[in-house]
């Protein structure tokens, strides 16, 4: 039981994550584009995500073997996490501007402004393909999320609703606040998000190395699932002491040499 | 499809290749032990955990210096 809700809260919150990005995006396009081409590229990137969500886990659980599956998306996971990790430190330790959907925002209403006019099918073509390209490299990342977790627990319809059910709510919010969703603790939730996505991807990784050994099975973590919490409080620890020590060598880099 | 290589980049590498690689590395290296290691052998999931996390540390100072 513990566990389904720990896929819910997990699948839900790196979701809710992405969609907070993805909405910056189309809401921008909508205001400055018009709002027929950017929903024409949100719901065109909704359906090339299901066909993709559609083959690749068809193709993906039918064709690979179980440790090579274990190794693919356990390498996608660990460079989603790790790159959400790194930014973190680096936000938390003063090196990096902190993460503003409003500057986002602004910086994206720039850019469709400065653009060109390029007619086709009767949508404004920039509105389109920059809606699309948001939601379907977004949305990517969060079928890859729900497959690794789904599969993990032994539940993907359940990690499947928690993603829809952050769609909706960050798709209601956007349409009540009608502008982007600033006040998220974005950066907070990264680095959470980041946190247990390194987990799950340095979990899956390294058992799918196992494909490298005779017999090609799974490796074995001491402990089975547990290791889980195990590598979990490894990457939290690890992120808190780089935190720590990052302002260090950044100074020392930055002074001359005597 | 230049437009296709350029989301795939985007989407396998993001803003910073030095996190792809030194995953790639990581994950290289453990292949290479798992390999040369008996079957079955219980150090070497948490050896290989131990290398992604100094391949992630090594990325990380790295980008630090450059700044």
């Amino acid at each position: 039981m513990s566990a389904t809700w720990g896929l819910l809260a997990g699948t839900f919150t790196a979701s809710f994550v992405e969609f907070v990005e993805a909405l910056t995006i189309v809401l921008a396009m909508g205001v400055t584009r018009g709002w027929r081409s950017a929903l024409a590229g949100t719901g065109a990137a909704a359906v090339a995500l299901a066909a993709f969500t559609a083959v690749a886990g068809y193709a993906l659980v039918t064709w690979l073997p179980r440790t090579a599956l274990q190794l693919g998306i356990g390498t996608l996971l660990l460079v989603f996490g790790l790159q959400w990790l790194r930014k973190a430190v680096l936000r938390a330790a003063g090196l990096k501007a902190l993460n503003d959907e409003e500057a986002a925002y602004a910086e994206q209403v720039a850019e469709a402004r400065a653009a060109g006019t390029d007619e086709r099918f009767g949508l404004d073509w920039f509105g389109f393909v920059v809606s699309f390209k948001g939601v379907f490299l977004e949305g990517t990342e969060v079928v890859f999320i729900v497959i690794t977790f789904g599969l993990n627990a032994h539940d993907v319809p359940a990690a499947s609703g928690a993603a829809v059910a952050a769609a909706a709510v960050v798709a209601a919010a956007g349409l009540v606040a009608h502008r982007p969703l600033a006040r998220v603790p974005e950066n907070t939730l990264k680095w959470a998000v980041g946190i247990v996505l390194a987990t799950y991807g340095t979990f899956w990784a390294v058992e799918g190395l196992g494909v490298f050994q005779p017999g090609g099975g799974s490796l074995d973590w001491p402990g089975g699932d547990w290791a889980i919490l195990a590598v979990l409080a490894g990457w939290l620890a690890l992120s808190r002491l780089l935190v720590l020590l990052v302002p260090i060598l950044a100074r020392r880099t930055a002074e001359p040499a005597t | 499809m230049r437009a296709v290589g350029r989301f795939l980049v985007d989407f396998l590498v993001g803003d910073d290749w030095k996190v792809a690689a030194s995953v790639v590395a990581a994950l290289g290296l453990g292949a290479v032990l798992a390999a040369v290691a008996a079957s079955g052998a219980r150090w070497l999931a948490p050896v290989a955990g131990l290398v992604v996390a100094a391949a992630f540390v090594a990325g990380l100072a790295v980008d630090v210096r450059r700044r």
